[in-house]
């Protein structure tokens, strides 16, 4: 396939976030801001291109039959890693990501990624389908956060806007599925044009 | 290459290899990253304390003593000195009668027993609700926090209005107001016990 349609197809045509409905959890827990929410995309794109490139590399050295431990082994390897650099320097980004970093590994996306593409495809084009899917998955996150901090306290990238408390409910998990679910439309509707 | 078979052999063999290259891999990040991580949570600890108690000139996080609360734990003491005098402590105590659970607190203290200043460490209240408990007034706005400044537990009573105290609560999140006076009541009750005030 064209590298560059690999590349981009996981910003609409096959967003992880909107259109194939994978990693969910990690995206209504997390984008109560647009910092935030590309904060987990930027960790989980990380992860996705490392563990994605190791997992095509040594897809023919690993047996069928322990290939999901082996690509577990893989991915919580690269989400440790990044659990560690970021508490060493982003301090701050840790302190609100902290405890969802770990459960990137579950994330549907990455072991989705590695069953469905990087065991099957080249290093070139996993690593390109690892970064398309991770800034798919980052843009989707960031979208859906800076719409919940607008609507829900007033205020952009940490930047108060309005004074007073915005609507509430859209920090809180049910406004989560409010945005999540019109944006998940509009997207689809994109598409379809 | 063909791709290997999936007998015993070959599966130990590629589990082991892969476990044994993600385990090195680690140690290096590990090794990397373990003195930045270390750097970072003493600058946190010494910014926190330097916000509630007032200026002293020695290393409070490295003079740091337990007290026992007599609840059958303790809490960390950091002294903060000027010269040889004690200026005040600066009490590391928690809650957890929060909203959501466990919260943690630094609190300073004069020696007399009246709040300088509160940093909340760690807290998971609701946002805009009980996470408010995190504000400190600006520009003469005064936010929940404010009301313990200057405040001696001995004379103030650390209970919301509600409860018959003299706490003002924050609008819809009594429950964490509580939490809160109930990790300073901790603070001051232990320091007390270790005969500090």
């Amino acid at each position: 396939m064209n590298q560059m349609k690999n590349f981009t197809k996981g910003f609409i045509r096959e967003n992880p976030i909107l259109v194939l409905c994978l990693g969910n959890c990690p995206t209504l827990a997390t984008t109560s801001s647009a910092l935030n929410g590309m904060g987990m995309g930027l960790a989980t794109t990380f992860v996705l291109i490392g563990s994605n490139v190791f997992i095509a590399a040594l897809a023919n050295l690993i047996p069928d039959k322990v290939r999901i431990p082996a690509f577990i082994v893989v991915i919580a390897t690269f989400v440790t890693i990044v659990d560690l650099v970021m508490q060493a320097y982003v301090p701050s980004l840790y302190a609100t990501l902290g405890i969802f970093i770990p459960l990137i590994v579950v994330n549907c996306i990455v072991l989705g990624r590695a069953e469905a593409y990087a065991s099957k495809n080249s290093v070139l084009s996993s690593a390109v389908d690892g970064a398309g899917m991770g800034l798919g998955f980052t843009m989707a996150l960031g979208v859906l956060g800076a719409i919940r901090e607008l609507l829900g306290s007033g205020a952009f990238m940490g930047h108060k806007l309005i004074q007073g408390d915005g609507i509430l409910i859209f920090i809180l998990a049910p406004g989560a599925f409010i945005a999540f679910g019109y944006l998940m439309a509009v997207v689809n509707k994109i598409r379809k044009v | 290459m063909a791709k290997l078979e999936s007998t015993l052999k070959n599966m130990a063999l590629s589990l082991t290899l892969i476990s044994l290259g993600a385990s090195a891999l680690l140690a290096v990040t590990n090794s990397l990253t373990l003195k930045p991580i270390e750097q970072q949570k003493v600058a946190k600890t010494v910014s926190a304390i330097s916000q509630v108690v007032p200026e002293f000139d020695n290393n409070p996080a490295a003079e740091m003593f337990r007290v026992p609360t007599g609840e059958g734990d303790s809490l960390e003491i950091y002294p903060a000195k000027k010269g040889s005098d004690i200026v005040g402590y600066a009490v590391k105590t928690y809650t957890n009668k929060g909203f959501s659970g466990f919260i943690s607190l630094m609190i300073g203290f004069r020696p007399d027993g009246s709040i300088v200043n509160i940093n909340v460490l760690e807290q998971k209240e609701t946002p805009g609700l009980g996470a408010k408990m995190v504000l400190q007034g600006t520009d003469g706005k005064r936010e929940f926090k404010d009301q313990f400044i200057d405040k001696n537990p001995a004379t103030f009573a650390l209970k919301v209005k509600k409860d018959g105290g003299q706490v003002d609560a924050i609008t819809a999140a009594t429950i964490s107001s509580r939490a809160f006076c109930d990790g300073i009541q901790r603070a001051y009750k232990t320091l007390k016990n270790g005969g500090l005030i």
